[in-house]
C-alpha cells in the first residue's frame, strides 16, 4: 500500500459524489474503456454556480481518487472558477500521486471542461477558460495505448 | 487481517524442506565446489545431487542440466548462442507473440543483430497451430522457441508435435518451460526437444537459480565465459545453496506432481465456479482445456483491473494484472491481446494463480472480497451491461483515438 498516501486511498475506497445523477444540467465524458480509462461527470448548475456534481469512472485507483476529489473541489464554485482548475490542483489536493500516476488525473480535468463546454454551448455563454478549447482533442491519461 | 496469496505464477514461497536443505551451505559447507579440500568437495557433491534431482524431474541425464542464475539467463543463452551456432545455415528464427519478455526482448535484440524473426500468432485458446509453425519454416530457419505453458492464460502448447516438426526440418527447438515445470508432466526424451529453460522460484525453490537443459549431442556455445564450472559450459562460482534448493524443490515437485496438479486444478475450478455463481458478467480468458492447473485469468466486465487489484491488496488478496511487469505504465497485456480480447476486456482482466498453500477457505475469502469490491466499483462505472444494448444512452466510445506514447 506504500505507493499511495492515505488520502488517495480514502478517496479511492470511499469515493465522494460517485454514481449517476438524475436530470443533470451538464454532462461531460472523457476517455473510453478501450483506452483503459474513462470518466463521466454530471453537474447541476444554478446561476452559473455548480451546486452538485457526480462522477462515474472506469479506471485505476488514481483515476477514481482524482475524480472524487475533483467533484468535491468544484462544488459551490462558479463555472469559470471550475474551469481554472488543472489536474495538478486535484493531485495537490490529494497530497500527491506517484509520478507515473499524475497523468490519470487528466481524466477529471478534461471531463469537467467538456461538461462546462457543453453547457456553455447550449446556453450561449462565453466563459473565461474555454478560449480555444477543442472538445475533440484526445490526450493520454493513465494508459499507454498502442494502435 | 487475513492474507491470501494468489500469485503463484509470479513466484512461490520457498518450502520448509527446501530451506532446510539449503541452510548448511551458507555458513557451514560454504566451500567453493572447485576447491579440492573437504568443504569444497561437499559443495561439489551437493551440486551433483541437485543436478540429478532436476534431471529426474524432466527425464533428462544429469550432464544435460546446466545451472544458471535465472530462467531469463537460460532463455538468453538458448536463443543467442543457439542462433549464433547455426548462423552459417541461415538467419531465420521462429517464436510466438505470447512468449515471456525473456524470449521476446531477446528476439528483438537478435533482430537488431541481423536475424529475422517470425512471431506466430495463437488462437483464442492461446495455442499455436502446428500447421502454422510448419508453414513458417523456411530453408533459412535455424532455431525455434515456443513456450511450454503461458504465464498469463496458462495455455499449454503442443510441444511434442512442434518439436517433431522442427526435427523433421532440421531446426533447433527450444522451449521456455518456466511455468510448466512442476505443473505438467515433462519428459524431454519423449518430447524430443533440444533445449528447455527452467526457474527454481516457480516451484517453491529460491530466486536466483535457473537451468538450461541441452540435449546430449547438441552443441551450444557458452554464454558466460570464465571458469570451468558446469562442465566448462557456464562460468561463475556455483550458487551452491540456491542449486541445492532447486534440487530439493525438484525432488518434491516430482514426488507431489499428481497430487499437486489435481489439488490446484480442483481449487482453481472451485474458485471460477464460485466467482461466476456470486458475481455477474465474469468470464474466463483462454481455454479450460490444455491449461496450467493453477491458472485462472478472469475478465470482470465494466471495471478496470488495476483498481480491482489495488482494492484486493487492501483486503490482503494478492493477484496480478498479468505478468509481474516492472513497467510503471500499465500497458495492455500482449498475451490477452494475442488471444483476440478487445482492449476494454484486456483492461478488465486479472490473473489469479493457485498453488500448494492455497486452501478452500482462502478461496472463499477471496470470493467474498471480490463480490463486494466488484459490486462497489461497478456502482460507479460509466460502462455497464446496458452499454452493449441498443437502448444505450451512455457515452462510451468504442474507439480510442489517443496518441501513442
Amino acid at each position: 500500500m506504500s505507493m499511495f498516501n492515505e488520502k488517495v486511498m480514502d478517496h479511492f475506497m470511499n469515493p465522494r459524489n460517485a454514481g449517476e445523477m438524475e436530470n443533470p444540467d451538464a454532462v461531460g465524458s472523457f476517455g473510453s474503456p478501450v483506452c483503459g480509462d474513462m470518466m463521466e461527470i454530471a453537474l447541476k448548475i444554478e446561476n452559473d454556480v455548480i451546486v452538485d456534481a457526480k462522477f462515474r469512472t472506469f479506471g485505476c485507483g488514481s483515476a477514481i481518487a482524482s475524480s472524487s476529489v475533483a467533484t468535491e473541489m468544484i462544488k459551490g464554485k462558479t463555472l469559470e472558477e471550475a474551469l481554472a482548475y488543472t489536474n495538478q490542483n486535484f493531485v495537490d489536493e490529494l497530497g500527491g500521486l506517484p509520478a507515473p500516476k499524475v497523468h490519470c488525473s487528466m481524466l477529471a480535468e478534461q471531463a469537467i471542461r467538456l461538461a462546462i463546454y457543453n453547457y456553455a454551448q447550449e446556453h450561449g455563454l462565453t466563459l473565461k477558460g474555454l478560449e480555444g478549447f477543442d472538445p475533440n482533442q484526445e490526450m493520454d491519461a493513465c494508459h499507454v495505448h498502442h494502435e | 487481517m487475513k492474507q491470501v496469496y494468489m500469485d503463484y505464477a509470479a513466484t512461490t514461497p520457498v518450502k520448509k524442506e527446501v530451506l532446510d536443505a539449503m541452510l548448511p551451505y551458507f555458513s557451514e559447507q560454504y566451500g567453493n565446489p572447485s576447491s579440492l579440500y573437504a568443504i569444497g568437495t561437499k559443495g561439489k557433491e551437493a551440486v551433483a545431487k541437485a543436478r540429478k534431482q532436476v534431471a529426474d524431474l524432466i527425464g533428462a541425464e544429469p550432464e544435460e542440466i546446466f545451472f544458471t542464475a535465472s530462467g531469463s539467463e537460460a532463455d538468453n543463452w538458448a536463443l543467442k548462442e543457439g542462433a549464433a551456432s547455426r548462423k552459417e545455415s541461415g538467419n531465420h528464427l521462429i517464436t510466438t507473440v505470447i512468449e515471456h519478455h525473456a524470449i521476446l526482448h531477446t528476439c528483438e535484440k537478435l533482430e537488431e543483430d541481423g536475424y529475422e524473426v517470425t512471431y506466430l500468432g495463437v488462437g483464442t485458446d492461446g495455442r499455436v497451430d502446428p500447421e502454422d509453425f510448419r508453414k513458417a519454416i523456411t530453408d533459412k530457419t535455424i532455431l525455434a522457441s515456443v513456450m511450454f505453458a503461458n504465464n498469463e492464460v496458462g495455455s499449454i502448447q503442443p510441444i511434442k508435435e512442434l518439436a517433431a516438426i522442427a526435427k523433421e526440418k532440421g531446426v533447433l527447438f527450444h522451449t521456455d518451460a518456466v511455468q510448466a515445470l512442476g505443473n505438467v508432466p515433462i519428459n524431454v526424451k519423449e518430447m524430443d526437444v533440444d533445449m528447455m529453460s527452467f526457474s527454481a522460484h516457480k516451484i517453491y525453490g529460491p530466486k536466483g537459480v535457473g537451468a538450461l537443459y541441452i540435449r546430449k549431442g547438441v552443441e551450444i556455445p557458452n554464454f558466460l565465459h570464465g571458469g570451468g564450472q558446469e562442465g566448462g559450459h557456464r562460468a561463475g562460482t556455483e550458487n551452491v545453496p540456491g542449486i541445492v534448493g532447486f534440487g530439493m524443490a525438484a525432488e518434491l515437485a516430482m514426488k507431489n506432481l499428481d497430487d499437486h496438479c489435481k489439488m490446484t486444478a480442483s481449487l482453481r475450478d472451485y474458485f471460477i465456479e464460485q466467482v461466476q455463481a456470486n458475481i455477474e458478467d465474469v468470464e474466463v480468458n483462454g481455454s479450460m482445456e490444455h491449461r496450467l492447473p493453477g491458472n485462472a485469468n478472469l475478465l470482470f466486465h465494466y471495471i478496470e483491473g488495476e483498481a480491482l487489484l489495488l482494492f484486493l491488496d487492501v483486503k490482503g488478496v494478492y493477484a496480478s494484472s498479468g505478468s509481474a511487469c516492472s513497467s510503471s505504465t500499465y500497458a495492455p497485456s500482449h498475451v490477452l491481446t494475442a488471444i483476440g480480447l478487445p482492449l476494454e476486456k484486456v483492461y478488465s482482466s486479472l490473473r489469479f494463480s493457485i498453488g500448494d498453500f492455497t486452501s478452500k477457505e482462502d478461496i472463499d475469502y477471496v470470493v467474498e472480497q471480490l463480490k463486494d469490491i466488484v459490486s462497489k466499483l461497478r456502482s460507479f462505472s460509466p460502462y455497464s451491461r446496458k452499454c452493449n444494448e441498443d437502448s444505450c444512452n451512455c457515452r462510451v466510445k468504442d474507439t480510442c483515438k489517443r496518441k501513442k506514447n
